[in-house]
């Protein structure tokens, strides 16, 4: 699957399938400074990310 | 997982409130902590005329568009702070925004352009001043904010600081001891002498996640980029902290900020309010006339220092 990744700007490619839950571990990444997006669409932890599918994580924490 | 309150998908899960909602049932959700908020701190009234700060980020855009849909009187200030790209990036985001979500609703955006008025963009005035960009930039945004809101007759000015943000100033006001700042963290700052209307920041029960989250589902289309100037700010160390210990303990960021204000509350029928300081310490700027504690006020001084840097 491929992930796009902010603040910096880049994209990672992990192996699917795999739980939003498990990318965060994965990725080292708090579940509470991102959302995970698919498309328009927002997907919870639970969720499952299929090999072929591309996702956004996006930060929602800003520094102002 | 599915929504709480109805069959569908859920799009979020709120672990501190042990929930999930749908798209839908999220933005009732949001709309009603805002409402909330509102009454609760008595912010304003459906008759007030509030104007509200906008940066194309997440939180000023949503704020925007949550106080139209719940049908107040509110228009929006931009101040054009000059950065290469960010600025033009994140005025095209508000200017869409208003055409499209605003101006149908007859809500006004103001634009402020800094490097018309001062000459330059923030980060070669805040160079020639020799202070720190965001702190030339504070006092700008301030400024202009306050200036926009007396001329135009503005009861209220509203910005977009969430959960995170204000148990994140908290946190480091407290680390520091810095008590007069305390003071100053509540939502609803009253309106002071004449020229300050009255501060409020109806967000304050959402956290950032929860106001991104509501921006995706209602196509919100924000500037997901960060001012390059607040990279390593203190602010995300602190938020980067809380949510730590908020993965640890669902509900640690709004135990944290609204005990204090609980607290806040049960003392402030005995310390003198914040209008009554203001009311004894602020007196008109000698250059503009705006309220200030200073014989001229601090952006006026900015702007004298910045002018005798160019001669
Ligand atoms: S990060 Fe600094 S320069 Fe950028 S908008 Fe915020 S205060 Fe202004
Ligand atoms: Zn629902
Ligand atoms: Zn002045």
């Amino acid at each position: 699957m491929k992930v796009h990744l902010s603040h910096p700007t880049r994209d990672v490619v992990l192996q699917g399938p795999k739980r939003v839950a498990d990318i965060f571990k994965e990725l080292d990444l708090i579940p509470e400074a991102f959302l995970i997006i698919r498309g328009q669409d927002l997907m919870t932890e639970d969720e499952t990310v299929a090999d072929g599918d591309s996702i956004e994580i996006r930060p929602v924490i800003s520094g102002g | 997982m599915r929504c709480r309150k109805c069959p569908k998908r859920a799009v979020l899960g709120l672990t501190r409130h042990n929930t999930a909602f749908c798209g839908d049932c999220l933005t009732d959700f949001v709309r009603t902590q805002v409402q909330r908020a509102i009454k609760a701190q008595r912010m304003f009234s459906p008759e007030d005329r509030i104007l509200v700060a906008v940066s194309g980020g997440k939180d000023s855009l949503t704020l925007w568009e949550i106080l139209l849909k719940l049908g107040y009187r509110v228009d929006a200030l931009y101040v054009d702070l000059g950065i290469p790209g960010y600025s033009s990036r994140s005025k095209e985001k508000v200017e869409q925004f208003a055409k499209v979500v605003a101006e149908p609703c007859g809500s006004q955006l103001t634009i402020h352009t800094v490097e018309e008025d001062a000459g330059a963009g923030i980060k070669e005035l805040a160079n020639m001043i020799k202070r720190p960009t965001c702190s030339a930039c504070g006092t700008i945004k301030r400024y202009q904010f306050n200036r926009v809101a007396w001329q135009n007759h503005y009861q209220v000015m509203a910005t977009g600081h969430n959960l995170d943000d204000e148990a994140a100033r908290l946190l480091g006001n407290v680390l520091q001891w810095q008590e007069e700042y305390l003071q100053k963290q509540s939502p609803n700052l009253p309106a002071s002498v004449e020229g300050f209307a009255k501060k409020v920041k109806p967000l304050y029960r959402m956290t950032e996640r929860e106001i991104a989250a509501y921006a995706v589902v209602n196509r919100i289309d924000y500037l997901v980029e960060e001012c390059p100037m607040a990279k390593g700010a203190k602010m995300l160390v602190y938020k980067d902290a809380l949510n730590r210990l908020e993965a640890e303990s669902p509900g640690t960021k709004q135990r944290f900020y609204w005990g204090f204000l609980d607290r806040q509350e049960k003392s402030s029928s005995v310390a003198p309010s914040m209008s009554e300081i203001d009311q004894t310490t602020l007196q008109p700027c000698t250059v503009c006339s705006q309220p200030t504690t200073a014989g001229t006020c601090s952006f006026c001084r900015m702007m004298a220092r910045a002018k005798t840097a160019v001669k």
